[in-house]
């Protein structure tokens, strides 16, 4: 199952089967991403629409089948390009949001990164915010979690959940967001439950059964 | 590379500064072990500084081995060990730090220990003190950089509590030996301890280099 064709795709699945044990969590996946588009992955629960982002994160590796990105080489080869977002806030709590960004952009050294404090105000989070993250609300973790993410400007983002414990303004200050990274010609690849949240930034929605494509179909973004 | 692993050891002395998880509950298990031991075996004179060397290295290994377990938890806790490995960043760096962060919670442990140390086993140095010195921190090292290692091997673990100690005891025993042996003859001036320190010196570059070399993999295992 592939989209519309494109010369140069941000990532190109092949036939990707994950096993745990004997489970099969995803089974000859196969699908190519266009930059610059949203891709919306749904599905029920252990359709394996994480353990596809994972993959493509470069966190897992497939048991069969092979993933390219950027037309280079495997996810883990190129991870410095590929922003993931887990539901998990990947932060740590005894920090503020601002020290937890100036750590993570430590790691970054050659990458342009954005600053903590552009990062946290492009989420709409006050930089100055002296409280550690684990007195953060749950949407407010969401939020910090996403500023680490655009902190590396990466040309592939990967959000695992991203609306889940939001209000609707969060989500729809976050789909603005998203927009705009999308119009800078980077490729977002989303998994929800909400599928209407994502439905306004959504160019294809890829549904999961199973662990295989059931099928992947034009979205119409409105933003 | 340096810039990296003080960044992370950064990382890990300001949250410890904050918390201090590891360090509280080291120094109190390693208290409770020193004086169980002055309990049980009433140490005076000669006698105290035989086994002297063995009470502070089985209270040092044993109180590290609650912390060492806990070493990578806030890594584990809300996937920001992921997010570590998405960076670009050696994994070497990443280990090197955790492990520095880890000598430097067991040398304060020590520090705070020795006076209360001295004075429960009432101890007098017969050998050359300045001796401990290097026996300390080189004995330390070999139980942090291995533990600091191993930890990261199990922290997929379920049964991660038992499995840590399970495997860095036996590999610590060289090292456990160099280090009683050496304190003890410090403390009774009897023998030389040039030899442990040296075998100590040796255990900790093998398992060192060991360690940095096969970090990436452990990190990046599934």
């Amino acid at each position: 199952m592939t989209s519309a064709a494109s010369s140069v795709s941000c990532a190109r699945i092949e036939n990707v089967s994950k096993l745990f044990g004997s489970f099969a969590a995803l089974r000859q996946v196969s699908a190519e991403l266009e930059p610059g588009k949203c891709y919306v992955l749904v599905g029920e629960n252990g359709a394996g629409k994480s353990t596809l982002l994972r993959i493509l994160a470069g966190l897992l590796r497939p048991s069969h089948g092979s993933v390219r990105v950027f037309g280079e080489g495997e996810p883990h080869e190129v991870r410095e390009r590929i922003g993931y977002m887990s539901h998990a806030a990947m932060l740590y709590d005894e920090f503020t949001g601002e020290e937890n960004l100036r750590y993570f952009a430590s790691l970054y050294a050659g990458r342009e990164c954005l600053s903590p404090a552009d990062a946290l105000r492009q989420v709409g989070l006050d930089p100055e915010l002296k409280r550690p993250v684990g007195q953060y609300s749950q949407g407010m973790r969401q939020r910090a979690s996403l500023a680490r993410v655009l902190l590396a400007q990466p040309e592939l983002l990967l959000l695992d959940e991203p609306f889940s414990n939001m209000d609707v303004e969060s989500v729809r200050q976050m789909v603005d967001l998203l927009a705009r990274f999308r119009q800078a010609n980077r490729t977002i690849v989303i998994t929800t439950h909400q599928r209407d949240h994502a439905a306004p930034i959504a160019d294809y929605v890829l549904t999961l059964k199973a662990g295989r494509v059931e099928s992947l179909a034009p979205g119409s973004p409105t933003l | 590379m340096m810039s990296v692993v003080w960044t992370h050891l950064k990382k890990d002395l300001r949250i410890e500064w904050r918390s201090k998880e590891a360090i509280n509950s080291m120094l109190f298990f390693a208290l409770l072990v020193v004086v169980l031991f002055s309990l049980a075996f009433d140490p005076r004179g000669s006698f105290a500084r035989e086994i002297a060397g063995g009470v502070l290295s089985v209270a040092t290994l044993f109180a590290s081995a609650s912390a060492l377990n806990q070493a990578w938890a806030r890594e584990i806790r809300h996937q920001v060990l992921d997010a570590q490995r998405m960076a670009p960043a050696s994994g070497a760096a990443l280990f090197l730090a955790k492990a520095l962060a880890n000598f430097l919670f067991v040398e304060i442990v020590q520090l705070l220990l020795a006076p209360v140390f001295l004075v429960m086993y009432n101890l007098r140095v017969e050998g050359e003190a300045w001796k401990l010195l290097l026996v300390l921190p080189l004995g330390t090292w070999a139980l942090v950089a291995n533990g600091t290692f191993f930890a990261a091997l199990s922290i997929r673990s379920r049964n991660r509590e038992m499995l840590l100690p399970l495997i860095l005891f036996p590999i610590f025993i060289p090292a456990l030996l160099a280090m009683v042996l050496s304190i003890t003859a410090i403390l009774t001036g009897e023998s030389d301890p040039g030899l442990w320190i040296k075998l100590l010196f040796g255990y900790d570059i093998i398992f060192t280099t060991v360690c940095l070399l096969l970090f990436d993999v452990v990190l990046h295992a599934e």
